[in-house]
């Protein structure tokens, strides 16, 4: 029993119009003062409902169909609407994910804190931006004095979140729910708002609840963990105990599908695979003549790159700089350079990882090598032969079936208005693979087959399918103009960890089947570890290491390189 | 069959909240119901108040059957030139849909097709199409249909005027919407256009002119729908008041604000269903049009239900 | 700031310039000027030394110039119809559209925003429901519609308000007011109503969905969970967060009151500017409708720049450039 919050037997339902939705069931929860009790799960299993439940903001038209919550013992389920919103900010806080949309961008600092204090304490003005300003101080904004009458848009995202917390503390609290407060921050920055959260629980003696889909961020700062599926609860304990020995299968098969960051690994293994949610008779439907194999051979059969010693694609001092296009602004001309004297090599048959964060002009990277966009100097060289860039590469050009990408957000890389046969075989229409439209279905229903759907999926739409099952048909569809180099653009940042790691495995096997060359962008060092054999790094469009994959990260040479192994949470904190 | 309509029922969002909203399903009855009386005007509506040997000036102010001195003849009465009022008010509806439709049709088209090239093109041709959608935003609808038919007058020669008018009138009103269209056009654009699914074809080389049509048109029909409904709704009273105002229709074609203007001149004689009837006809109409507009708008926009 | 204002400026003098040239190309190549001008049995030689004397035969660049800097003194030319100098006959009339229109403005403003906040913040409810119905009807209404209604109500019906003219002015030096007299108030009552309900109803629908986009954003969220009470939250935050774009929109709106007043005056006979611009076109008289386009497109310009300065100073995101750390 926790003495600061217990939570027994939660349920929560919503009505909707496919009937009653249950979004969480039988939780079971306990906290005590100043410890940090971390809900992890995947995308709807449940986490932000819980939060909502707890400080009883339910979005309408849901509500909690039993159990009990309970702060210091008491219930607040029994409590009206008047007496449970005089609890919140005084017992209870919460905090989201967006910084940016989280404060009131018309009102300055000063007046959002001084008005939240004052909402609950009966003391002066000035009194309440004194303490505006310690609190400040505390959540470790410098010179906050000077900065109290500056507006939120005027503070950057880490320094934003840190706002947030203050704003979350200054009514003291006993509790505050964390809704994902890191996920939208940069991995350095993360590592400090985690730090602070933990000062912070450990000094006031705050209890949070902190819900996020990161294990390595449970692993940072979490003392206990709940571990959430389907809105149930999979397992529960101390937080060394459920990630370094777990006791669900659900839980080890997370546990597996976190990639590694030590290590790398041939393949995940004992991973979920994804439930079919086609029945039966879906799963038998074919297409005449189309199979795995099919499509392999036919892969196999394409054009062959000439022989070429020497990698597949060459990037040669690329620099990349937007001019900001005022129409009336006289004198220089303010530019951005988002990539400056930029080189590397893709050897064939391997996969180049690209590191870098937000700003660090990976995807610039990206849209220069397809042709979406044309830098200002350098060139780029394709089996030997220089590329022509931007508007200047003809809409005909070859080179345009041999490079192709996969996209990152798997909601908008397909259009939501054709079948899934139309834009799987819209590449085979158009660079005149096929011979026929008998012969096109058979060898769309056959790539769907090599990556893993069922045949069937032609025949529909892309909202009917799941973020993972798209993604698969974005490689589909990608494969099915028999690339020669792939470039993948943080394929897999959307897709929950263990959707990721089917993903993951997917590429590796194709990439292995094929022989693909492979340029693989990502923000999570643990990713590009597992998938990469030579990997670069990006700082703010600078190149600033260029090694094979293990010797880096064994060993980097660089400072930012070092800092970036550095911050990213994992789980070796765990060690048994 | 059955079971078929059982599922879709529910899982078709729009269908859904149509079969759950009692004042939409009446709103599209009346709709269709006027769509039907317009379109079958010739056939159904009980004499041809455009010819002018139907009707005769002695039976002129009769009012409506069920008052004394009212003639079963013409049901709800007659004008000031003895014209069957309800045959009136059918042809009338007729006209005001007919250059309703017409002028939104002339509006979506020049509209869209302007939106989404300046959306996705962008540089000076965006530029340039927006200054212009500016200037004319300067101007209120009802303004620029006035002098687009101004000028039309002026300009064309007094023998083809009348037949032209209708045509004038048309586009008078076409021009006036079209900005509605192509800035919503454009700010859907803007959104598609970095999405990925965009990108795709063009890094395969597809032709723009193929992308704008296949791959963003059909996704940025939504908001245009909504656009569409509440601009018919403005195009038939746009119509209304310019037709009341004397420069609409022609003449001797009355559309339902031509009717209400002879009406007014007898209001205070005491002959009120001239003016009462079509009044409320248009009225009906467009609060329909404006109804489904909004079911529309609720449809696209859940945060609103 | 200074920079922001100067290209507006800017801006909005080319606004100006496209319109007036829109305006010179209407006055001077539509119909002929000069045979609207003079009669029938003018010979044709006549009909060309008046087209010298006017400059129609100069080139256009110098005539388009001509024209602007006419406009820019103030010398607005003749009216085909009645031989006035059409800067005369608008002046006479302006004060009676201004003052209709200020008054309308008056009620859409003061009862289309605590409505809209109201039925905003009430989901359901009698009040709110009726409010939205009523809204929805008046949306539908045309202008002059409401116009006849009303005339016949309160005119013929129970004969309490004047339903022709402006009724009793008091001269202030060229300006005529109705505000003054017991007599003017009540002639003013009728049309600004007309006037003011479709402009009432659209500034409520807007107030609504802006205020209900609001509602629903992060910032309304963590405010409720920090405790602040729903009144600060609903009319602090919410309101003021919903007044930006609400702001732009007033400014239209009086644009819409300008147009819309074309009927008003015409149902009413009110003497205003409205009936001035459809007696032009109804004759065709192009000086007139030229000179109209251009004095309504400098209103709408001057609007614009003052909502886009009001903008300016009540957001400060586009006062105040994003920094860093």
């Amino acid at each position: 029993m926790g003495s600061l919050l217990n939570v027994s037997d939660l349920t929560v339902r919503f009505p909707t119009r496919f009937g009653e939705f249950t979004a969480i069931e039988g939780i079971n929860l306990s906290l005590e003062p100043g410890e940090i009790h971390g809900l992890v799960g995947e995308s709807g299993a449940g986490k932000s409902t819980i939060g909502a439940a707890i400080i009883g903001l339910i979005q309408a038209p849901g509500y909690i169909a039993q159990g009990r919550v309970e702060l210091h013992g008491k219930d607040l389920r029994a409590l009206t609407q008047a007496e449970y919103h005089k609890l919140r900010g005084a017992k209870i806080s919460m905090i989201f994910q967006d910084p940016q949309t989280s404060l009131n961008p018309l009102l300055t600092i000063e007046d959002q804190l001084v008005e939240t204090i004052r909402q609950h304490s009966d003391v002066s003005y000035n009194e309440a931006r004194k303490q505006s300003i310690s609190l400040l101080k505390e959540t470790g904004i410098q010179d906050a004095a000077a900065r109290m009458d500056e507006y939120p848009h005027q503070f950057s995202g880490g320094m934003r979140q840190r706002v947030v917390i203050a704003l979350a503390l200054c009514t003291n609290p006993d509790l505050i729910i964390a809704d994902e407060p890191t996920t939208a921050l940069d991995v350095a920055i993360q590592k400090q708002i985690l730090a602070l959260i933990r000062q912070l629980a450990r000094d006031r003696g705050v209890g949070f609840v902190l819900i996020t889909h990161d294990i390595g961020v449970i692993a940072e700062i979490t003392d206990s963990v709940s571990v959430l599926r389907g809105g149930k609860l999979m397992e529960e304990g101390a937080t060394q105990q459920v990630l370094g020995a777990p006791d669900h299968d659900y839980t080890k098969a997370l546990m597996a599908a976190v990639p590694r960051l030590d290590e790398k690994l041939e393949r995940f293994a004992n991973i979920m695979s994804e439930a079919p949610t086609l029945s039966t008779p879906e799963l038998a439907w074919r297409v005449q003549g189309a199979s795995d194999q099919f499509a392999s051979d036919w892969l196999l059969r394409g054009e062959r790159p000439d022989a070429h010693d020497g990698p597949v694609l060459s990037v040669r001092n690329l620099d990349v700089t937007f001019y900001s296009s005022r129409p009336f602004s006289w004198g220089k001309k303010n530019g951005f350079t988002a990539l400056d004297n930029i080189s590397l090599d893709v050897q064939p048959g391997q996969v180049l990882g690209v590191i870098g964060e937000s700003g660090s002009g990976k995807s610039t990277l990206a849209k220069a090598i397809v042709g979406l966009l044309r830098p200002t100097a350098g060139e780029i060289l394709f089996n030997g032969s220089p590329l022509p860039l931007g508007r200047d590469r003809a809409r005909a050009h070859p080179v345009r079936r041999k490079i192709q990408m996969v996209f990152q957000d798997p909601y908008s890389s397909l259009n939501n208005r054709r079948k899934i046969e139309d834009i799987i075989g819209e590449p085979i229409r158009f660079f005149g693979l096929a011979d026929s439209a008998a012969q096109r279905r058979r060898i769309v229903a056959s790539v769907l087959e090599l990556v893993e759907m069922p045949q069937r999926a032609m025949l529909k739409f892309p909202h009917q399918f799941s973020g993972g099952q798209r993604q698969r048909i974005a490689v589909a569809r990608a494969l099915v103009a028999r690339p020669e180099f792939l470039i993948c653009d943080e394929p897999t940042s959307a897709l929950d960890v263990s959707i990721q790691a089917q993903i993951l495995n997917l590429l590796k096997d194709l990439q292995a089947r094929f022989g693909l060359s492979i340029l693989f962008i990502s923000h999570n060092l643990a990713v590009v570890r597992q998938m990469s054999d030579h990997v670069v790094v990006l700082k703010r469009g600078q190149l600033v290491e260029s090694s094979a994959a293990e010797s880096f990260f064994a060993n980097p040479t660089h400072d930012y390189s070092k800092l970036l192994l550095n911050d990213t949470p994992s789980l070796e904190l765990i060690a048994s | 069959m059955l079971a078929y309509w059982r599922r879709i029922k529910i899982e078709n969002e729009m269908l859904y909240l149509f079969l759950n909203n009692r004042v939409a399903q009446v709103a599209a009855v009346i709709a269709i119901l006027s769509v039907f009386g317009a379109l079958f005007a010739p056939i159904i509506a009980p004499t041809d108040p455009y010819d002018l040997a139907s009707f005769d000036i002695l039976d002129s102010f009769l009012p409506p059957a069920w008052v004394d001195q009212g003639d079963p003849r013409f049901l709800i009465g007659t004008d000031d030139q003895g014209r069957d009022l309800l045959s009136s008010i059918m042809y009338g509806t007729r006209l005001s849909l007919l250059v309703g439709l017409s002028s939104v049709a002339f509006a979506a088209v020049l509209g869209t097709s302007l939106g989404l090239a300046a959306g996705y093109i962008g540089g000076r041709f965006d530029a340039a199409v927006m200054r212009i959608a500016d200037v004319q935003l300067s101007l209120p609808a009802i303004l620029t249909a006035l002098l687009v038919d101004g000028v039309a007058r002026g300009i064309l020669p007094r023998e083809q005027h009348e037949d032209l008018l209708l045509v004038v009138l048309t586009v008078a009103i076409g021009l006036s919407l079209w900005v509605n269209f192509a800035r919503t056009a454009r700010a859907s654009t803007f959104v598609e256009r970095n999405k990925e699914y965009v990108q795709a074809a063009e890094i395969m080389g597809l032709h723009p002119v193929r992308i704008m049509a296949v791959a963003i048109l059909p996704n940025i029909l939504g908001p245009l729908m909504v656009i569409g409904t509440i601009d018919l709704a403005v195009a038939i009273l746009l119509e209304a008041t310019l037709s009341f105002l004397g420069v609409g229709v022609p003449p001797n074609q009355p559309s339902l604000g031509t009717l209400i203007r002879i009406g007014t001149e007898y209001i205070f004689s005491g002959e009120w269903w001239i003016v009462i009837f079509p009044s409320m006809t248009l009225i009906i109409m467009i609060v329909s049009v404006n109804i489904l507009g909004d079911f529309f708008r609720t449809v696209l926009n859940p945060r609103l239900r | 700031m200074a920079g922001f204002i100067i290209r507006r400026l800017i801006q909005s003098v080319f606004v100006m310039l496209a319109v007036s040239l829109l305006a010179f190309a209407l006055f001077r190549f539509v119909g002929d000027p000069v045979a609207v001008m003079v009669g029938q049995e003018t010979s044709i030689e006549d009909q060309d030394r008046l087209r010298e004397q006017l400059g129609l035969n100069d080139p256009v660049i110098t005539q388009y110039t001509r024209f602007v800097a006419n406009l820019v003194r103030g010398e607005f030319g003749f009216s085909f119809r009645t031989r006035q100098p059409i800067g005369e006959m608008i002046l006479q009339r302006m004060p009676a559209t201004l003052e209709l229109g200020f008054v309308s403005l008056m009620i859409s403003l003061f009862v289309g925003i605590p409505a809209g906040i109201y039925t905003a913040l009430r989901n359901d409810g009698v009040l709110a429901n009726s409010i939205l119905i009523v809204t929805l009807i008046g949306v539908s209404i045309p202008t002059f519609v409401i116009g006849i209604f009303l005339i016949y109500i309160f005119g013929v019906q129970l004969g309490w308000l004047p339903t022709f003219g402006r009724g009793d002015v008091v001269e202030i030096g060229w300006w005529k007011t109705n505000f003054l007299t017991l007599g003017g108030l009540r002639a003013l009552i009728l049309p600004a109503l007309t006037l003011g309900v479709y402009q009432l109803t659209l500034t409520m629908r807007l107030v609504r969905s802006e205020m209900q986009d609001v509602m629903n954003t992060d910032f309304i969220k963590f405010a409720i969970a920090r405790g602040i009470d729903y009144r600060t939250v609903h009319y602090r935050h919410a309101l003021r967060n919903s007044m930006v774009p609400v702001v732009t929109i007033i400014g239209l709106q009086f644009g819409g009151i300008i147009a819309f007043s074309i009927v008003t005056e015409s149902v009413f006979q009110w003497p205003g500017m409205g009936l001035l611009f459809l007696d032009s076109i109804r004759y065709v008289d192009i000086p007139v409708m030229s000179v109209y386009l251009v004095i309504i497109a400098l209103i709408f310009v001057v609007i614009n720049l003052v909502v886009d300065i009001l903008y300016f100073v009540i957001d400060p995101r586009v006062r105040l450039k994003p920094e860093g750390g």
